[in-house]
């Protein structure tokens, strides 16, 4: 199943989880450590942002460490450009309708 | 060019919004017009190089607006702007929705909701758009479709075009 990053990022701890293996990939315990919820709750929280590729997995021996996949952040703010841009462009020419409809007045 | 013009650009991840409040030379009843009435809509919809025809428009709650942004090349992109809730000249929403030319509507892609609101600054209009998607899974595909389609790589150039001439 296919989950929306909006919903992953929607949630506090979720977006916590995120600052702190934006510094450095975490094992799942170094990760609880920090929070007062349980391990079972934070690999919850983990799962749900592997499914939105928003984390990734490393094994390293034993331990499994999550990382940011930081292209997938990138990805949303350049769709979010694009949009910004074609407004950005749509209200420039309004601009210039609204000042050929006030010459002609 | 044009005076400053306020233009704020808001995203908010937590409800899946987007935020833009824009300034206008005009005023409210005037911008007004230019969003509501499908022969102003036709001027400065589409973003240039693309142009605007309207099929049919019928701006009342429960009514909709049936457009086309044509390329210079004759390709046609079909719009859909159905409307909700209207108060004149305060707000307006609406749902979008991709159609063809015959108006049937594309249940398959997804749908935002727009809700415009017009204020005064002074002598100038203020126009907020806050455009809801239901996930962004649903924005994703939206901007997808927009750059299958080539429409993105002509913006672009727009921009291009745009900041040589601001210089």
């Amino acid at each position: 199943m296919r989950r929306d990053v909006f919903q992953a990022i929607a949630d506090p701890t979720r977006r916590a989880i995120i600052a702190l293996i934006a510094v450095q990939a975490m094992t799942p315990n170094a990760l609880a450590g920090h929070f007062d919820t349980t391990r079972q709750a934070v690999s919850k929280h983990l799962r749900i942002l592997t499914e939105c590729e928003l984390v990734k997995q490393e094994h390293q021996g034993r331990e499994i460490y999550y990382q940011l996949e930081i292209d997938k952040m990138k990805e949303i703010d350049k769709w979010l450009e694009q949009f910004r841009s074609i407004w950005e462009n749509r209200f420039q020419q309004l601009d210039k309708l609204l000042s050929t409809i006030k010459k002609q007045k | 060019m044009m005076p400053n013009l306020q233009f704020d650009f808001l995203v908010n991840k937590e409800d899946n919004t987007l935020t833009m409040r824009r300034e206008f030379l005009g005023s409210r009843q005037l911008v007004w017009d230019c969003y509501t009435k499908s022969e102003l809509l036709d001027q400065w919809f589409a973003p240039a190089p693309l142009t605007t025809k309207t099929k049919t428009m019928d701006f009342r709650e429960g009514g909709h607006w049936h457009y086309a942004m044509i390329e210079p090349n004759g390709t046609e992109y079909w719009g859909w702007t159905e409307y909700l809730k209207i108060n004149p000249i305060e707000y307006y929403t609406a749902l979008d929705a991709f159609t063809n030319a015959e108006g049937e509507i594309n249940y398959d892609l997804p749908r935002a909701e727009w809700r415009i609101s017009f204020s005064e600054e002074g002598d100038n209009a203020l126009v907020q758009s806050v455009v809801t998607y239901k996930s962004l899974a649903d924005l994703e595909t939206v901007i997808q479709m927009g750059m299958e389609k080539g429409m993105m790589a002509t913006l672009e150039k727009l921009d291009l075009l745009l900041s040589k001439i601001k210089k």
